[in-house]
């Protein structure tokens, strides 16, 4: 009987896992990748993030957002804070009001947030043809497996099949692992479309994979102190269950049943 | 001992003279209260439970003063308390998370509660507090799924704010007044959050004459016969260990989850700001209401399906009367057992059911499904009650020590 | 059957056994809900965000002199005022020994002319008067408090009232000669 609860502990976890794999690929089969934030103690490579975050800074910011990474943010990922300074006061902010009452534009500070390209979105929707790139800090928790999602994703250009070369509409590209398999994102990665200041080969892979792992940070920049914080939590648990099964086995005892 | 006091019990005890909390308290999950010495491990979900809204509490008080109820303003306030507010992670994962845990608790109590028949005679007032306690539980999880913000929490509002819509002739009177709008919005977010943060007192309330209502009768137990009291032990401190060391199993659970799957439970598309212009592809209710939404969607015809929906409910008000067996325990009903297990199958099929399309196969095993619900209680549960002949029952439960089937 | 009068009856040495099995499950147990609220009150703290903005740099180039400038820090107003030398000259004249609060001008500033202090009253939080022309200095030159009459001098010092300190002096590094790093 009693195995039984476990039993349907475990039904009710398996029954979301699953639900969430598939509608992430939509019958479309991703190609897994191993992530250094897999696995119960797994975290993050500031090197790859910060070359990730080269990636975002050169190629996927000129449309994508970042809205809830502020560059202060940026010291997590191995940056100095002298560093965001520089950084941030590379990007102009537009900041009300001065001594007029004027909007005026001023060099972003380490507490602002990375300046989305567009003032609003009816503006973006107009720069893209009507298509909105989305905000990028929460997208590989908004997408079922995010990580393998956008990692597949941003990789899977290829030339349409013949029977699909008529549907494309105007502005938008073949994509094998979008929804649908027209996204109106062209491809964006090219060997060596960037030079990484690491030295690292930035082939279309290793681009994409450093730019997945550092979105994934910015979905989830607590991942590497939640799992420290779980082992220690989880271990004073366990030291807290044995106790109070031995006590309640000793308070038994006594009892005839 | 000698009868000299020290100053300290003096003390306790002009205070007791005057509010005797600490007796009560003794008497109601204490030394004091005699509870049945075979109760299994079926019986930690209430103080489970217990545990559970606390923790639901403190939490959720916390974490509402760093969220803000305006549309403009809650998606946002929420990553704020993911990234920048002290443990702000932590407690918003303990808070969604516990949310799921404290149903799963609930629902193990409840089911345990049909398997050994402790809705009969003399506890059916008992059983009502506990599906009055589940009701505000849903509308009360309900509201706080919509809190965030996200896509699925604006098309999960609209969607169960549009039920009432089915109501005859004043439907969109109603659901007008629910929005306090033409469509869900920053009214609808606000009076929300002011009710998501009222309605845990009311179960606190509830839940206070729940126990009351325990205390009448006393705790049923496995075997569902009266139990004599040579068989009671206090429930301090044998209960009250138990209950700590299943406390401790039941966090190692919940900390996994919190700590290493925190999002396993949520749905992908809530991490997408709310958008009134653009419905998500699939939109799938939180896991604890899929098997009511699949009734929902069972029928064609929307006010016969939202009416199932709250009669599968609010059936179980009548559940001790549609069963006619006197016997409690299914350990001694044969037919019964099997069709508590089939039961609980059919509420798990509903449940994958809820997170389909309804369409093919799932629209078929929803529609069986629901079927087997109501003709489960409607049917089954008074006609097995008068054919079935029930194994005989022991005549206490210290007698049949070694043919008990619990444990 | 069991009842307490029988577990009672165990020999000692499970007793005492029990005894560090109940202490030592109640101590992780206290231990542990205690280590388990610090999360929640400290969320109550300064949130990163707000701990980013602690600091301001201003910049003190665009004030003439006599004139006072207001800026926010950390919500609370920070009085900037350049004063002039008759000014400097009245702040210092003074035996700051006697005064409520004693503490010399010298110690309050930083650059003799830009008097920077965090504007609100030491009594009970109220902002006082005198960064505009237009409004009250008090009978010392420097801020009134309208709410209960403090009188502060040039350099912010209490002088009369019942405000029991001199407006506080804010943590500030000159990043040069006219800008000023506050917080």
């Amino acid at each position: 009987m009693r195995t039984v609860l476990f039993a349907a502990f475990a039904v009710i976890l398996l029954n979301e896992l699953p639900a969430d794999v598939k509608a992430a690929s939509e019958g479309v089969e991703l190609d897994h990748q191993e992530w250094t934030f897999d696995g119960p103690f797994g975290g993050f490579d500031r090197q790859q993030l910060q070359r990730g975050f080269q990636v975002y800074r050169e190629v996927c910011s000129s449309c994508h957002g970042l809205d809830y990474i502020a560059f202060r943010n940026l010291e997590a990922i191995g940056y100095s804070e002298d560093q965001t300074k520089v950084l941030a006061s590379e990007y102009l902010i537009e900041d009300c009001c001065d001594d007029q009452g004027d909007i005026f534009d001023r060099p972003a500070i380490p507490a602002d947030g990375i300046p989305n390209p567009y003032p609003n979105e009816q503006f973006a929707r107009a720069s893209n043809n009507g298509s909105l790139p989305p905000d990028l800090s929460l997208i590989t928790k908004a997408r079922a497996n995010g990580p393998d999602y956008i990692y597949n994703l941003i990789l899977a250009y290829e030339d349409p099949p013949a029977d699909m070369e008529e549907e494309i509409m105007f502005g938008m590209y073949y994509n094998t692992v979008f929804d649908g398999n027209q996204i109106a994102m062209a491809q964006q990665l090219f060997d060596e479309l960037i030079e990484y200041s690491d030295g690292t080969v930035a082939t279309n892979e290793q681009m994409a994979k450093d730019v997945t792992a550092f979105l994934h940070w910015a979905a989830e920049p607590k991942l590497e102190v939640r799992k420290q914080t779980g082992v220690r939590v989880l271990l004073f648990t366990l030291v807290f269950t044995v106790l109070a099964y031995f006590l309640k086995r000793r308070i038994w005892a006594g009892l005839k049943h | 001992m000698s009868n000299e006091k020290g100053w300290g019990m003096r003390a306790f005890d002009w205070f007791e003279e005057r509010l005797p909390i600490v007796s009560f308290i003794d008497h109601s999950v204490g030394s004091k209260y005699p509870a049945p010495n075979n109760l299994n491990y079926f019986w930690n979900f209430g103080s489970l439970a217990g545990f559970m809204l606390v923790v639901l509490m403190m939490t959720g008080i916390v974490l509402a003063m760093s969220y803000t109820p305006h549309v403009d303003h809650a998606f946002e306030s929420v990553e704020r308390i993911m990234r920048d507010v002290n443990s702000g992670w932590l407690i918003r994962y303990l808070h969604a998370n516990g949310g799921s845990f404290f149903f799963i608790v609930v629902l193990i109590h409840i089911f345990r509660g049909m398997y050994y028949g402790s809705y009969k005679a003399p506890r059916e007032v008992l059983w009502w507090l506990g599906i009055v306690i589940y009701l505000l539980m849903m509308a009360t999880a309900f509201m706080g799924y919509v809190l965030p913000w996200g896509q699925m929490s604006f098309w999960g509002a609209t969607v169960i704010t549009n039920l009432f819509s089915a109501v005859p002739i004043v439907g969109d009177e109603i659901v007008t007044l629910l929005w306090g709008g033409f469509s869900v919005d920053n009214p609808t977010l606000n009076r929300f959050f002011a009710l998501h943060y009222l309605l845990p007192f009311a179960i606190v309330g509830v839940v206070v004459l729940h126990i009351w209502a325990l205390h009448i009768p006393g705790s049923n137990n496995p075997m569902g016969i009266e139990v004599t009291a040579n068989d009671k032990i206090p429930f301090h401190p044998y209960y009250t260990s138990k209950d700590v060391f299943g406390l401790g199993v039941f966090l190692l659970f919940y900390f996994t989850v919190v700590f290493w799957f925190p999002n396993a439970m949520g749905h992908p598309d809530n991490y997408i700001p709310a958008n009134p212009l653009q419905t998500p592809a699939h939109i799938v209710p939180e896991w604890y209401f899929l098997p009511f939404y699949a009734i929902l969607r069972s029928i064609d015809d929307k006010l016969t399906g939202v009416i199932l929906m709250f009669g599968s409910i609010l059936i179980l008000f009548v559940v001790p009367w549609l069963d006619t067996s006197r016997v409690r325990s299914a350990n001694f009903r044969p037919i019964f057992k099997v069709l508590f297990w089939i039961f609980l199958l059919d509420c798990f099929v509903l449940g994958w059911c809820g997170s389909q399309l309804p369409e093919g196969l799932p629209l078929i095993l929803t529609r069986v499904g629901t079927f087997w619900y109501f003709f489960h209680f409607l049917v089954l549960l008074p006609v097995v009650g008068w054919i079935e002949t029930p194994r005989p029952l022991p005549s206490s439960i210290s007698t049949p020590v070694i043919a008990s089937p619990a444990e | 059957m069991g009842d307490l009068a029988e577990t009672q009856s165990v020999p000692t040495e499970d007793e005492s056994r029990r005894d560090f099995l109940l202490h030592a499950t109640v101590a992780t147990g206290v231990v542990g809900a205690a280590v388990s609220l610090w999360p929640l009150i400290n969320s109550l703290n300064p949130a990163a965000d707000t701990l980013a903005l602690s600091s301001v740099e201003v910049s003190l180039a665009g004030l003439e002199e006599g004139q006072a400038a207001t800026i926010s820090w950390r919500g609370k107003p920070v009085f900037l005022r350049y004063r002039t030398p008759a000014e400097i000259e009245e702040a210092r004249s003074e035996r700051w020994q006697d005064l409520p609060d004693p503490q010399p001008d010298e110690e309050r500033v930083q650059d003799d002319r830009y008097l920077i202090v965090v504007g609100v009253c030491t009594h009970l939080g109220c902002i006082p008067l005198g960064q505009k022309t237009t409004e009250t200095r008090g009978d010392f030159g420097g801020y009134f408090c309208p709410c209960h009459g403090s009188h502060y001098d040039v350099s912010a010092r209490i002088r009369r009232g019942p405000a029991p300190s001199n407006l506080e002096v804010p943590e500030y590094t000159y990043l040069s000669e006219t800008n000023v790093r506050i917080g």
